[in-house]
């Protein structure tokens, strides 16, 4: 999209890099059905793993990111999990909506956020810090096989390249 | 999905008093439990549907004797005669 003015920054990130172990962590992560407390490396256990940090449930990026897993398959391919810092009630009415297959970890203090550096400081809602949009495709131990993170607000990752690393670990 | 994987899974509602109750009992008997929340809803509770032949919570599923049940004075009871002094195990 071309825009006639700049679009706003976000400070530079040093987030985990291609070859790094992903931090571990333990939120509550909900599924279809309940949620329950799982930590990233009993999930990435199961399988690689793409991991997509979002805005709240209900933001426009949040919407557009979930229409893209959904519309490339990703789901189909290896584990799908989102964080963002929406309650575990707003994630099942998200799942409701979109997103098959995936499960969403709750981060309401943003902490897994803060992990990841990735935080958002939300201006003009005080006390407020999300996720910026990132993705993460994780292998079985946690070693990250690609990485991006928005530098814009708001910013999304090339779609293509996503599933072309998928594709490599799928 | 847990770290220890406790052989008590408890399905629960958020403040549900019937579901403290049991927590409470649990946490007397120093029982190990993984946490499940459902909805508030009845409608969107099929997992529990599914695994105690009716909605309502709190449900437990117990691993270590496979008992599945719900009601929270019968879960009680259930957890006294079992874990409690003299109980079977």
């Amino acid at each position: 999209m071309e825009l006639e003015f700049e679009v706003t920054d976000l400070p530079a990130s040093d987030h985990p890099a291609v070859g790094d172990v992903a931090p571990d962590f333990t939120r509550p992560l909900v599924g279809p059905e309940y949620w329950a407390d799982a930590s990233l490396s009993d999930v990435v256990a199961e399988g690689p793993t793409l991991l997509v940090f979002h805005p709240m449930d209900g933001a426009f990026p949040t919407t557009y990111m979930y229409n893209a897993v959904d519309d490339h398959g990703f789901a189909d391919e290896v584990q799908v999990v989102g964080v963002s810092a929406s309650s575990p009630y707003e994630h099942k009415d998200l799942l409701e909506e979109r997103g098959a297959g995936v499960r969403v970890f709750s981060d309401p203090d943003a902490g897994v956020a803060e992990a990841y550096d990735v935080e958002n400081d939300l201006d003009g809602m005080a006390g407020v810090t999300e996720h910026r949009p990132a993705v993460f495709l994780l292998d079985a131990d946690r070693t990250v096989q690609y990485a991006w993170v928005a530098d814009e607000w708001p910013a999304f990752p090339d779609y293509e390249d996503v599933a072309a690393a998928v594709a490599d670990v799928a | 999905m847990s770290d220890a994987d406790p052989e008590i899974t408890l399905y629960r509602l958020q403040a549900c008093p019937f579901c403290e109750r049991v927590v409470r009992v649990l946490d007397d008997l120093g029982l190990d439990y993984a946490s499940r929340f459902v909805e508030p809803m009845h409608a969107d509770r099929n997992v529990v549907k599914r695994i105690s032949g009716k909605r309502s919570v709190p449900a437990i599923v117990d691993d270590n004797t496979g008992v599945t049940m719900s009601e929270s004075a019968n879960i009680v009871e259930y957890l006294e005669n079992t874990y409690g002094d003299g109980g079977a195990a």
